[in-house]
């Protein structure tokens, strides 16, 4: 990971992001909802609107110079991203359109060519219905067999019961590095290490880490990781799917059409080489494009001085939640978390929390953020997640806090 | 915003009057609100003319979904299962006495969808946001 080309300034950050300008009502925006999608600096926006503007074309087969410009703009998106991640190779990032095809593509692929009936999965307690659905799916089809890593009362990924869970020799372990509502960050390398010491493939659900962690995917020898361009600053409609050479190598493609493949006869094809074969048709080129602009941008900024500043936000939001009589937040304690404080208030309904709060221009949400096994575990409903970014300030906290005791005056 | 936090709502929301579980009664039906798990249940008690005695309701969710079950069960006692099925999301917006934006009038909508699931007799997987449109 590149060290910071100058000190975090939040101050000049902020001028990179137009929308942060934004009034709702009468009030300042308040973004505090960058779990669910990140807002989009310039640099961005202006790298999707250039290609429109003077390069649209499409890719891989035209001759001409605006196809081979295009070609070129995408693959650099590519390079972009694979050296965000430290992919050895870029032609290890698949390009989906986020971080649930990703999980998909691995789900219909690997594991349909590599799984059979009574093969065990592992996952967490903790995991987005996205690493959840999909193999609830492949398990209905093909009889394989479902086992959970339970949350321990701390919040965090129980390292005990997983070392006894290895013992049923799973085939793979797909996990989240952090949790959307909890904010857990899992020990990935830890985790991975014993699924290959246990003979387990490991998927990592990268969608919150990769925003907010450095994350290197050689150094932590994941097989498959998961995540999205729009909660990292870039567009919505892209995603990728690293996955180790050998692996994708092995793999049968994903959908069929142009692009996958090499050659075509009537009743037969031939697939193309990685990752082509895995993204067939007219993929979202300008997304590409933006999706490596962002990858760029976070960069450049340094993502130890961006955790450094989220941990500084996430440790100063809890203390002042926790200051507030009858609000209770979930996850664990700052050093193993995130920046994301999910909490109720009692007798007070997210939803109308979430609205109040729109109404001082707060950004926040409610309800079980596609995480609903994690909230029966939990023992409630839903929850409201205030969720912060590079971008975010104490200030904002402030206006938070004050926002919640709005809240408290109202249901009186 | 202020609107949609008005007295009437905060009130039924916190000290409903028809809040409960009728015990017997001739209709029964719940459902949720996948987005945000808002859950409601309805009981009835019909005459042998179809008229509504006695109905209650139950379940949790926001103050939007909650107050608007209540006003929405005080509405239809001594109504006939025919004007229950009748019933559409412009009542209920009549009944709150203030519009809600697309997101919210999902919430305030849930009882209605249930209620009239319940008239009809429909089966769970029958229930869409058709009934209330
Ligand atoms: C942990 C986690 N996994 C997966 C996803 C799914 O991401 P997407 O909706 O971009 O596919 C999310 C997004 O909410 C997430 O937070």
């Amino acid at each position: 990971m590149s060290q910071s080309k100058t000190p975090f300034d939040v101050g000049l950050l902020r001028a990179d992001f137009p929308i942060l300008d934004r009034e709702i009502g009468t009030a300042k925006l308040i973004y505090l909802d960058s779990a669910a999608t990140a807002q989009k600096p310039t640099v961005v926006i202006e790298a999707m609107n250039d290609f429109y503007r003077l390069s649209n074309a499409n890719i891989h087969r035209g001759v001409h110079t605006l196809a081979e410009e295009a070609t070129a703009m995408y693959e650099k998106g590519r390079e972009q991203v694979a050296n965000f991640i430290n992919a050895a190779s870029a032609r290890e990032v698949i390009f989906t359109r986020n971080t649930t095809e990703s999980i998909n593509l691995v789900a219909h692929t690997w594991a349909r060519a590599n799984l059979n009936a009574g093969d065990v999965i592992l996952l967490t307690e903790m995991e987005h219905h996205s690493n959840l659905v999909p193999w609830q799916i492949l398990a209905a089809e093909r009889g394989v067999r479902l086992e959970f890593v339970p949350v321990t009362e701390d919040y965090l990924f129980d390292m005990d019961a997983y070392g006894e869970l290895l013992k049923l020799e799973p085939k793979l372990v797909a996990f989240t590095q952090m949790s959307n509502v909890l904010g857990t960050i899992t020990p990935a390398k830890e985790i991975i290490k014993l699924a290959h010491d246990a003979g387990a493939i490991a998927l990592v659900d990268a969608a919150q880490s990769v925003p907010h962690l450095p994350v290197d995917v050689q150094a932590l020898d994941a097989d498959f990781l998961a995540f999205s361009a729009h909660k990292m600053l870039g567009p919505s409609g892209i995603g990728a799917l690293y996955g180790k050479m050998d692996l994708l190598k092995a793999m049968p493609p994903f959908l069929g059409g142009g692009d996958m493949i090499k050659t075509v006869h009537l009743r037969s094809f031939v697939a193309n080489q990685v990752p082509y074969k895995f993204e067939a048709g007219t993929p979202a080129i300008a997304e590409a494009i933006g999706f490596g602009a962002a990858a760029e941008y976070l960069q450049n900024i340094g993502m130890n001085a961006l955790m450094a500043h989220e941990h500084e936000l996430t440790k100063y939001a809890l203390e002042r939640l926790e200051e507030i009589p009858s609000i209770k937040v979930f996850g664990p304690s700052a050093e193993n978390k995130g920046g994301v404080a999910s909490f109720t208030m009692e007798g007070i309904h997210p939803h109308d929390i979430a609205q109040i709060l729109d109404g001082e221009g707060i950004a926040v949400r409610a309800g079980h953020h596609c995480a609903q096994p994690l909230h029966e575990k939990i023992g409630i409903p839903a929850t409201t997640r205030a969720s912060f970014y590079l971008y975010n300030t104490k200030e904002e906290i402030d206006a938070l806090v004050a926002g919640i005791y709005k809240v408290k005056e109202i249901f009186g | 915003m202020d609107d949609l936090y008005r007295e009437v709502i905060i009130e039924r929301y916190k000290s409903p009057y028809y809040r409960g579980h009728l015990d017997p009664h001739d209709i029964f039906f719940e459902d949720d609100n996948p987005v945000c798990g808002d859950h409601i249940e309805i009981t009835l008690r019909v005459d042998e003319a179809g008229i509504v005695t006695d109905a209650a309701f139950d379940g949790h969710g926001c103050s939007i979904s909650q107050a608007s079950a209540d006003l929405l069960i005080e509405s239809i006692h001594g109504k006939s299962l025919e004007e229950v099925k009748a019933l559409n999301k412009e009542d209920v917006i009549e009944l709150l006495g203030f519009d809600l934006g697309p997101v919210r009038l999902k919430c305030a909508l849930l009882s209605l969808k249930v209620l009239k699931a319940g008239a009809y007799g429909l089966s769970v997987d029958e229930v869409s946001d058709d009934l209330v449109e």
